[in-house]
This record gives structure tokens, C-alpha cells and sequence, in this order.
């Protein structure tokens, strides 16, 4: 009961911290792992929900699948907003990264 | 297998198109024709399902003979079936009219090669969103519900990227963060109701589904994550760029039907799956957020200066009055507030389509949509103008389009309950909408002052037509409501009809 408590808190705390960073920084590559790490939040608590202590009962498959079919949903996803990101970048003159990148060399150029 | 009385038709919405979807990505040519086919196909099976239903009683399958828990349920009753009827006709007009598109854009332009390659990519993505959203109105169960969620956003968001301006990426790269975050919350509230309930089917939970703090949760977080994909005022940020930068089918598509794909799993929610733990309170603030979405939205459409966001905006307008049914479905009885809500949907999704078909032809016609500048459109395109002057009619509500009718139902559904403060943003958000629609046609009728500089090429029919059609359905719903009103009440009375055998 404890475990199952615990891992479920952890869970809900890793869905707060990635929610926070998904609001807070605009970095693109920040939001896309705050994103994730919301996702592995959801997916704890899932498979908290299946945990059965050894020898008492049967595991619960159901969760499983969830957490199986949700992980392959996130890498898809993950992937798609990785692409977006790279072409926001390329094509627009907004993009963070690539303003970090001029600050830097500019500050450098000065040096 | 596929008598005219088994339920296995109803995987065919699902299935074909993601066949169809596949095959796209095969093949190099005639790729149109693939597209068309499933489309049609997918009309027709929408059709058929709705005669079966009216026949034999809505409708269950279990996939592969699996029962619940474990297996995942189809079904369809008659909410479902309409919206389904919905994306079909939408669809069907949306293939014909993104071929004319393409084809205008590439015969036009000097980058042929460009929108070749996003001709090639829109088929297989739109053919992919639209097994999505067949399988979001048909699942009967709230995980498989997830996942259609992430399947439509995943292929809407990469539509909404297609134009390749850097505008429309940025607005992508935000509507798939935001979906993401939607899915996500929806994912939890879906885990707290496992933990609580034990089981993932909605017609267990409609049974199991109690008064507890997780129930009320879950309920919470579902909402948040829906509202999200819906963009109720004040979640509603990221639709106007991402809606107004698309290319103008993708547009067409997001606009009329991505956003009520998710509206469509909220109403379900509320007043099927958890309507014992519903209170006023809630109704009435969703019912407060929907009327300010309504005045907000309208009042900026009317700011616009472009027309494809005074398009957009107005659809954040129009979901507003999906939300002020919530507060008055107290007032109502039974089925009739679906079918407020069926009515304003099914009306919405072919106005708008029909005008953001406009906005593109203009656009395409004049090579810009400033509102200022669209003086004397009326001569060169007749048919198009036609087709926006219809849609705005039942975008207003005038008889008798459906949108007259679902108002009408809430008007006096207000008054009666004495809740009367709803009918004033009613009839508010009317004539805010009047005064949009009556900016843009006002500028259509202008006579440019001094010679046209150059008679334009004129734009092919499959331009043209399918947004007048829209545009006409829409304006005739209101004409056809028996029928639809009939449909909606036959999915109270009639028998589930189980088929445990499913596909095996």
C-alpha cells in the first residue's frame, strides 16, 4: 500500500514539475522533454496502480497495456515535435537556440 | 460476415480510411483517386449505418471477440451517427475542393514542385485524421478514446505545418504542445477513474461511477485536458494562428471538425458518463466561460483585418454557444439538449467549412485576404460569394438553417427556466455576428473605383461548388430537423443490440 502510495505521489509530483516547465520556459526543447517527463508521471502511476505484492493475487494486465500503448504514443509524438522544432528553427529568425548561438558568438567576436 | 443486420459495418469508418491513409503513402500517383474512393466509401457507410440504426436500435461491436475489460469496444448510437454523417459530408466536399486547390496552386505557381510535395503529404495525413476522428466518435472505451485523441492531433498538427511559412510552424509547434498537454491531463483523469472504477468501457462506468473524491478528480481533469482541444475562452490562444496560417483545406478541416471531435467526448462526459456528480455550479460556469467566448470572440472577428482570421476567430465565437446549452440543460428534457447541441454542431461545421472555402478561393483569386482590399470579388467569383452570403446567414441563425433552431431551443428554454441573462448573450452574439459577416459582404459589393487592372483567370469549379453545396446544407438543416430530431430519439428507446462475435 505504502509503495503504491508513494510511487503514485512520485508520479503526481514528475506531472507538476513537467507541467511547470511546459509553462515557464519558452525554450522549444525544454517544452518538448517537460512534455515527456508529464507523460512518465501519468505512466507511474499507471503501473503503481498494477503493483501487486509477490503471491498475493493476480497482476492486472490492464495497466500494462495502457502504459505500453502510452509510451508508443509518446516516442511518435516526441518525434513529430522534435521535426516541428527543427523547422521553426530553420525557418524562422525567432528561434531561441539560434539567438543563444548569435549572443554567444557575438560576445565572443567582442573577446 | 457482412450481412446487412451485423454490426461489423461498424469498423468500416475506422477502417477504410487508415487503409486508404497507407496506401497513399505507397503510391506516387493518382493519389487523388485513392482519397476520393475512402471518402466516398466513407459517406456511403455512413449512410448505411444510419439506416441500420434506424432499424435495428443503436449498435456495439467487440473487436476481435474480445469482451470488456479487455477488448475495446465500438459503438454507435445516435449522436455518434450524426457526427459521423458530419465528418463524412465535410469530408467529401473538403477531398473535392483540396484537389482544386492543389491543383490551382500548382498550375499557378513558379514553385510547382513545392506544392506538389505538399499535395503528396496532405492526402495521407488527412486520410489518417479522418480514422481518427471516426474512431473518436465510435470507441466505447476511455483508453481507446486517448489514443484517437493523440491520433488526431498528431496528423492535425502536421497538417496545420504544411504551409511551410514560418508562421504556420510556430503555430503548429504551439497547437501540438497544446494538444499534447490536453491528452496528457486527459490520461490522468482517465488513470484516476481505472484506480477508482477498475474498468475502462463507458458503459461500465456509467454503472460504477460513484461520488467519490477520485470520480470528481478524474471528471476535473478530463475537463481541463478536453477544453484544451475545444479552445473554450480563456484556452483558446493557440487556435487563431494555427487555424488562419493553414493551408486552406487544412484549415477547413481543423476549423470544422478537429474541435468538435474533442467538444463531442466533453458533452458525452458530462451528461452521460458523470451526470449523477454534475451540479448547477459546474454547468453554470461552463455556460459563463461559453458566453464570454461567444462576445470575445465575435468582438474580435470584428477587429480583424484579414479574412481567414475573422474566420477563425468567429469559430472561437461559435463554440461558445455549444457551452451555453450546458447551464439550460437542466430546463430541457431528455434528448432535446443533444440535439441543441447536434444542431449547432452539424450547422457550424458546414458554414464554416463553406467559408473558410471562401477565404481560400479569395485568396487564391486575389493573392491576399485583406478585408480592406476585397472590393469587387462579387463580379469575378459570383458563385463564391453566394456561398459565403449563404454560410453567414446560418452562422447568424436566421430560419432555417439549424442553427436557427438550436437557438430557438435555448431562447425560449432560457426564458422559461427564467434564466434570462443567456438569452441576452444569445441574441448579442447574433448580431455580433451579423455585423462580421455584413463587414466582409459589404466590401464584396464595393465597385472598385477606376479601370481593374487585370481580369483574373477564372477558378475551377471544384473551388467553387463544394462551398456553395456546404454553405446550402448547412442553410436546409433547419428543414431537415424532423429527420434529425427522429435519429436523436430513437438512441433513448432503442436496444442495444450486442454482437459478441465480432470480426472472428
Amino acid at each position: 500500500m505504502i509503495t503504491t502510495t508513494l510511487y503514485s505521489l512520485t508520479g503526481l509530483i514528475l506531472f507538476g514539475m513537467g507541467f511547470h516547465t511546459l509553462i515557464i520556459h519558452s525554450h522549444p526543447l525544454r517544452k518538448i522533454l517537460a512534455v515527456n517527463v508529464m507523460g512518465t508521471g501519468v505512466f507511474l502511476i499507471l503501473v503503481a496502480t498494477a503493483y501487486v505484492p509477490l503471491g498475493q493475487g493476480d497482476i492486472d494486465p490492464v495497466p500494462h497495456a495502457m502504459v505500453l500503448t502510452g509510451i508508443v504514443v509518446s516516442v511518435s509524438v516526441t518525434a513529430l515535435a522534435l521535426i516541428l522544432a527543427c523547422r521553426v528553427q530553420e525557418t524562422s529568425n525567432l528561434a531561441l537556440l539560434k539567438r543563444r548561438n548569435q549572443r554567444k558568438e557575438t560576445k565572443e567576436t567582442r573577446a | 460476415m457482412f450481412q446487412a443486420d451485423t454490426p461489423a459495418w461498424i469498423i468500416a469508418p475506422v477502417v477504410l480510411p487508415l487503409i486508404a491513409g497507407l496506401f497513399c503513402f505507397l503510391f506516387k500517383r493518382r493519389i487523388f483517386i485513392i482519397a476520393l474512393a475512402a471518402a466516398l466509401a466513407n459517406f456511403f457507410v455512413a449512410c448505411f449505418l444510419i439506416y441500420q440504426f434506424l432499424v435495428f436500435g443503436s449498435m456495439r461491436c467487440y473487436i476481435g471477440g474480445w469482451q470488456p475489460p479487455l477488448g475495446i469496444t465500438l459503438r454507435a448510437d445516435g449522436p455518434a451517427l450524426l457526427m459521423l454523417l458530419m465528418t463524412a459530408v465535410t469530408g467529401l466536399a473538403v477531398t473535392l475542393y483540396a484537389r482544386g486547390y492543389f491543383s490551382c496552386r500548382i498550375a499557378d505557381s513558379e514553385r510547382a514542385g513545392r506544392h506538389q510535395r505538399q499535395q503528396r503529404y496532405f492526402w495521407p495525413l488527412w486520410m489518417l485524421l479522418l480514422a481518427g476522428l471516426n474512431g473518436l466518435f465510435l470507441s466505447g472505451d476511455i483508453f481507446n478514446l486517448y489514443v484517437t485523441l493523440e491520433l488526431v492531433a498528431i496528423s492535425a498538427a502536421s497538417l496545420a505545418a504544411l504551409s511551410g511559412k514560418p508562421a504556420s510552424q510556430r503555430a503548429s509547434f504551439r497547437y501540438l504542445l497544446i494538444s499534447l498537454l490536453g491528452s496528457l491531463t486527459y490520461l490522468l483523469g482517465v488513470v484516476f477513474l481505472y484506480r477508482t472504477c477498475g474498468v475502462l468501457d463507458l458503459d461500465l462506468l456509467r454503472n460504477l461511477s460513484g461520488n467519490g473524491a477520485g470520480v470528481r478528480a478524474a471528471l476535473a481533469l478530463l475537463t481541463v485536458g478536453l477544453l484544451l482541444k475545444t479552445a473554450l475562452v480563456p484556452l483558446h490562444f493557440w487556435l487563431p494562428p494555427a487555424h488562419a496560417n493553414a493551408l486552406a483545406p487544412v484549415s477547413v478541416i481543423l476549423s470544422a471538425l478537429v474541435v468538435k471531435g474533442s467538444f463531442y467526448l466533453l458533452f458525452r462526459f458530462w451528461f452521460e458518463l458523470f451526470s449523477p456528480i454534475v451540479t448547477q455550479a459546474g454547468l453554470n460556469f461552463m455556460g459563463a466561460l461559453g458566453a464570454v467566448a461567444i462576445i470575445w470572440g465575435a468582438v474580435q472577428a470584428i477587429r480583424q483585418q484579414r479574412l481567414k482570421l475573422m474566420v477563425a476567430y468567429s469559430t472561437v465565437s461559435q463554440l461558445g454557444y455549444l457551452f451555453v446549452a450546458f447551464p439550460l440543460s437542466r430546463a430541457v428534457e431528455g434528448a432535446q439538449v443533444w440535439s441543441i447541441v447536434i444542431f449547432i454542431a452539424l450547422t457550424h461545421a458546414c458554414a464554416k467549412s463553406a467559408m473558410f472555402m471562401v477565404a481560400g478561393s479569395i485568396y487564391l483569386h486575389l493573392g491576399h485576404d485583406r478585408i480592406r482590399d476585397l472590393a469587387g470579388v462579387r463580379a469575378s467569383l459570383p458563385v463564391t460569394v453566394f456561398a459565403y452570403g449563404i454560410a453567414g446567414v446560418s452562422l447568424m441563425g436566421l430560419p432555417p438553417s439549424g442553427a436557427f433552431i438550436a437557438k430557438w431551443m435555448l431562447l425560449s428554454s432560457s426564458l422559461v427556466s427564467g434564466q434570462w441573462w443567456w438569452a441576452l448573450v444569445i441574441v448579442a452574439g447574433s448580431l455580433l455576428a451579423m455585423v462580421y459577416v455584413f463587414r466582409v459582404m459589404s466590401r464584396f459589393f464595393v465597385i472598385p473605383e477606376g479601370e481593374p487592372l487585370k481580369k483574373p483567370a477564372a477558378l475551377s469549379p471544384l473551388l467553387e461548388w463544394p462551398a456553395l453545396i456546404l454553405a446550402l446544407i448547412s442553410l436546409s438543416l433547419g428543414l431537415l430537423a424532423p429527420w434529425i430530431l427522429h435519429i436523436l430519439s430513437q438512441g433513448t428507446v432503442g436496444l442495444v443490440r450486442v454482437f459478441p462475435g465480432g470480426l472472428s
